[in-house]
């Protein structure tokens, strides 16, 4: 089994670097970073943009660029910005933010969801299964940007209600609040309400709908109503025989919903002024920075291939007809 | 079977007396789109301490319906009414809570499909240890519940059980998950079992494995049991009482004897003369019943197997009758206005039956008449060897292994003849037909048809060879597109080979009726039509082309008894009218007797014994046949009480990995027997076919005759 991973693991560093090149390729074919600088007024002279050519290896074929950059990725060095700034004590920071932003909504997203998933599939066609449903739905069906708008317009009704600033919906931190540490982290959780709920609430809803379905094939089998012949009762059976069975086919969502919420939630992080992957990725193609592309890139790769490979432990650790001898 | 120092409860402990259930007037019903479904209406039987009652019916008689609905395991959609008594006690009505106390420790349940019955994600011990625990928590620790799961499985016939507790539900075979599934039921030392088509999923050698164990359950907990079941074979033996059942309700109840002998409604008349009789040498006529199952929804007044029954008369259509005492004993009583004179008649069982059905003899071919030398062989197949790559690794394949799974087999079939291909499943049946249907060159071996070998054709000559060639599958529900109207379904084969539209117009409707359908129904969808038409449909549209051979992969083994009759009735008819011959392959030997002139029974991808139908069926020379034969239950109580039954031990060895010498010797009791000198042989030396008798061969170094039926 370790074995397998490993082999896997390989596979999957190819692939990355496959992936990051391509990035990288095609963002200094189209970005024109010179282009920009030139068009400052007054111009710059003609010695510093030589010398930012020379700085950002635009005299160098794009391969070669690529080589360069990566030569430096391998011993953690990822370039720098055209703002000449490192990117490597930026990326570590960035990825902080995230997920302080995405772990908890996620995780409240994916219990939340297979539970009400559960409930729904149990009482099927039944009031609560409609209601689940149409709350689903419409979750699914509104963007972020709106569903982020709604939940601060409501924080701040909250707020005036109360009188005071409980709920903040800007930034992660206050800026300059002194305290203690366990103040540190009462003021950073009231920043982290209102995304998270941003966050999972749209989790809960899409994962719901997979549990229900995953569920209600399960409710029909043989073996659930063995487990009742046993002595169990029907709630029992369903949550100790059932559910277990019907998580099996939600590994992979889980999976893969963790590597791509991290970086696929640019507009939450722009919404509430979190400064993460997801809105680095936007900075860097508007400040045509080729460097801070194909990190995010390769950031992206990562997420997508690790998820992958937490997916096929997931589904060995919960399914034992699957794993590899 | 294991003796086991396992300690279970002597039934004289119990304090309760009388009935342990006892069911009044049950009625279920289900909501449906077309209305109420009555599944069971005005049920009532009881089952005393000890005994086995056998509840036999169809699908859709209600016949598991009313067992669920006294494990309280219906949906929660089901209107129940009436009364359900275990040990004195309503079980109408309680909770869930309540009933789940019950469940598993007083009452528990085998169910049909072992293959679904476990959850695939714990390890069989721990499911059996759950049963204990769930009902004897704080009593007893977990470690002693594993333990006690251990000898659970040993008592059941698991070899090895300390190991194979760990393994997960995958890893066991069909007959082994049965086995885990009645340790289950009996852990506790329950005082009713109730066991759903425990055999029905499983093949002969299993199911006789799994009766014989379900009989030692009974000894060793002395329970009441329910065995439910559509196969009158598998309870006339095992079973004390039987009902039978017909569209919800009690049809017949008595004594096993008296229902097999003096059969009192016409519905269990036709039940018992449907059934191929595998110890009856003579041509025997099988009673198809006409008709369906009535619909639950909306029940006509009067007898519901009116429409069905030969002795209808207008009586029958103005009330639904009683149940009658039969010659006068409340034993045995029978819910037909007409029982007296179904007494009067002199036959006994099947043959009155016959005799009330007026069920007929299928002539014979007229090609039948010349001796089989001299008829032109349709189908040759010699030393045909299929294997299959075991392969490891995703990305860089390597073969580790083979699986033999038709390891060089030789038969001829001959014009207007019928073989029989039997065994096991995993035995290579469904290989050596896709190989024949295939028409590829085999790997090694060939095969002809109608004196062409596959191996020298070519693409062309291939497709031709198809017209003379068709099969019929065996699930008559998956094998028609439900997106083609019956008419495109029969005409298909025609299109193909080019046929002009006048032509596929007259033929289509032609051969509507000559499987006993109606043309009129030719613009209907498969999904309108019952199991048994559906695959009226498949025999159609499979002598489209005019064959000369028709493969028939297990045609009648999905369909039910009353049905599958019609069928084979059918299959007789057209051979006779038309002079095909056929390749039957099946697993239910008694319709191979019926229906075979000759049969071959193959083992581990090798035939072992082949020969003439009643020379084979009567003197079998390999311990296999005989095996297997001893296995069928047969229909008739009082010689089935008397049986030996051979029962093999274990399962089919994998065919990747088959036995040295005659592949059979690890489940052989013959071999068993011999000294150590003579089973050298059968270890070292592969036992060649040899003829024992004129048209029969039989692959055994100790080839003896035993009759077994």
């Amino acid at each position: 089994m370790a074995g397998f991973l490993l082999r896997r693991l390989v596979n999957y560093v190819v692939l990355a670097l496959v992936a990051t090149f391509l990035a990288f390729t095609l963002a200094s074919a189209t970005f024109d970073p010179i282009g920009v600088l030139q068009q400052r007024n007054p111009p710059p002279p003609a010695a510093s943009i030589e010398a930012k050519k020379r700085d950002l290896h635009l005299d160098q074929p794009i391969p070669q660029r690529f080589v360069t950059w990566m030569g430096g990725v391998v011993q953690g060095d990822f370039g720098r910005t055209i703002t000449d700034r490192p990117i490597t004590d930026e990326l570590g920071r960035r990825i902080g933010v995230s997920l302080r932003l995405f772990l908890l909504g996620i995780t409240i997203g994916i219990l939340f969801g297979v539970l009400l998933g559960v409930v729904s599939a149990i009482r099927q066609y039944k009031f609560s299964d409609y209601f689940a449903t149409l709350f689903s739905f419409i979750l699914l069906s509104t963007p972020v940007f709106v569903l982020g708008t709604l939940l601060k317009m409501g924080a701040q009704g909250i707020n005036d209600s109360i009188g005071s600033n409980v709920l903040i919906f800007v930034g992660e931190t206050t800026p300059g609040f002194q305290g203690n540490w366990f103040e540190h982290l009462g003021d950073r959780l009231q920043h982290l309400v209102i995304p998270t709920l941003a966050i999972a609430l749209g989790q809960i809803a899409y994962y719901s709908r997979y549990q229900r379905s995953s569920m209600l094939d399960v409710l029909g089998s043989d073996f659930l109503r063995t487990a009742q012949a046993k002595g169990l009762t029907r709630r029992k059976a369903l949550f100790k025989h059932g559910l277990r069975t019907a998580l099996i086919p939600m590994a992979t969502l889980f999976a893969f919903g963790f590597g791509l919420l991290v970086v696929g939630g640019t507009f939450t992080e722009r919404i509430f002024g979190w400064f993460g992957m997801g809105d680095w990725l936007v900075t860097g193609i508007s400040a045509q920075d080729t460097n801070i592309t194909a990190t995010v890139t390769l950031f992206v790769a990562v997420c997508v291939l690790f998820s992958g490979w937490l997916a096929d432990v997931l589904y060995a650790a919960l399914d034992p007809r699957i794993r590899v001898n | 079977m294991t003796t086991s120092e396992l300690q279970f409860d002597t039934p004289s402990d119990r304090v309760v007396e009388g009935p342990v259930l006892q069911v009044e007037d049950l009625h279920v019903s289900f909501p449906s789109e077309a209305g109420r479904v009555q599944a069971v209406r005005g049920l009532s039987y009881s089952v005393s301490p000890g005994e086995v009652l056998g509840i036999v019916g169809e699908s859709g008689s209600g016949k598991s319906v009313s067992s669920l609905a006294v494990m309280g395991l219906l949906p929660s959609s089901a209107r129940i009414t009436g009364s359900i008594r275990f040990q004195g006690r309503e079980l109408i009505g309680q909770s869930d809570t309540e009933l789940s106390k019950i469940r598993g420790r007083r009452i528990s349940m085998v169910f049909q499909d072992p293959l679904s019955a476990l959850t695939p994600v714990y390890t069989v011990g721990d499911q059996i240890a759950e049963a204990i625990l769930i009902h004897k928590r704080g009593s007893v620790s977990k470690a002693a519940a594993a333990k006690r799961a251990v000898e659970l499985l040993d008592l059941v016939g698991i070899p090895n059980a300390a190991e194979r507790a760990k393994a997960f539900p995958h890893e066991f075979s069909g007959g082994m998950r049965q086995r885990a599934v009645i340790a289950m039921a009996i852990a506790n030392d329950p005082d009713l079992i109730i066991a759903d088509e425990p055999t029905t999923a499983l093949d002969v050698t299993v199911q006789a494995q799994v009766l014989q164990l379900l009989e030692t359950a009974q000894e060793v907990t002395g329970a009441g049991i329910v065995i439910i079941t559509h196969d009158l074979g598998v309870v006339a033996g095992f079973a004390d009482r039987l009902m039978v059942m017909y569209a919800g309700r009690a049809v017949e109840t008595g004594l096993v004897d008296d229902i097999y002998q003096q059969p009192r409604m016409p519905y269990t008349l036709g039940l018992l003369g449907s059934i191929p009789r595998l110890d009856v040498s003579e041509k025997q006529a099988l009673v198809p019943i006409k008709g369906q199952p009535p619909s639950l929804t909306d029940l006509p007044p009067g007898c519901p197997f009116a429409p069905r029954c030969p002795m209808v008369v207008d009586a029958c259509h103005t009330a639904e009758p009683p149940l009658f005492d039969v010659d006068g004993s409340a034993e045995h009583r029978a819910a037909c206005i007409r029982t007296n004179e179904i007494a009067a008649t002199d036959a006994e069982g099947a043959e009155a039956a016959v005799e009330i059905f007026g069920a007929e003899v299928a002539d014979d071919p007229e090609v039948a008449k010349i001796p089989r030398e001299q008829r032109e062989t349709v189908l040759e197949l010699d030393h045909l060897v299929k294997e299959y790559a075991v392969n490891k690794g995703v990305v860089f394949k390597r073969r580790v292994g083979t699986v033999h799974a038709v390891a060089g087999i030789s038969f001829d079939i001959r014009e207007g003849e019928t073989l029989g291909l039997v065994g096991e499943s995993g035995c290579g049946k469904t290989t050596t037909l896709m190989e024949i249907l295939n028409l590829q060159k085999p790997m090694s071996g060939e095969i002809s048809v109608l004196g062409t070998k596959s191996s020298e054709v070519d693409g062309k000559r291939r497709f031709a060879i198809r017209r003379d060639m068709s099969v019929v599958f065996q699930d008559p529900m998956a094998s028609l597109d439900p997106r083609l109207t019956i008419h495109d379904c029969i005409a298909e084969p025609m299109q193909v080979h080019g046929y002009s539209k006048s032509e596929i117009n007259r033929r289509v409707p032609e051969l509507m009726r000559l499987v006993g359908l109606r043309p009129e129904q030719l613009s209907r969808y498969p999904g309108e039509f019952s199991g048994g038409q559906r695959q009226r449909i498949g025999i159609a549209r499979a002598l489209a082309l005019e064959p000369k051979l028709v493969v028939l992969d297990e045609p009648v083994s999905a369909l039910d008894v009353s049905i599958q009759a019609g069928v084979i009735n059918l299959l007789e008819e057209l051979k006779a009218k038309l002079g095909l011959a056929y390749l039957f392959v099946a697993h239910d030997l008694s319709v191979v007797r019926h229906i075979a002139d000759r049969v071959a029974v193959m083992y581990l991808g090798k035939i072992i014994e082949i020969g003439e139908v009643d020379s084979v069926f009567e003197q079998p020379r390999h311990p296999y046949t005989q095996a297997l034969l001893s296995a069928i239950p047969i229909p008739d109580p009082v010689k089935e009480r008397q049986r030996e039954r051979i029962i093999l031990t274990g399962d089919l060895p994998s065919p990747a990995n088959p036995p040295s010498g005659c592949r059979f010797r690890t489940r052989c009791f013959l071999h068993a027997s011999l000294p150590p000198e003579k089973q050298r042989t059968c270890i070292e030396v592969e036992p060649p076919r040899e003829v024992q008798a004129p048209d029969h061969e039989a692959a055994c170094h100790f080839a003896q005759v035993r009759e077994v039926l």
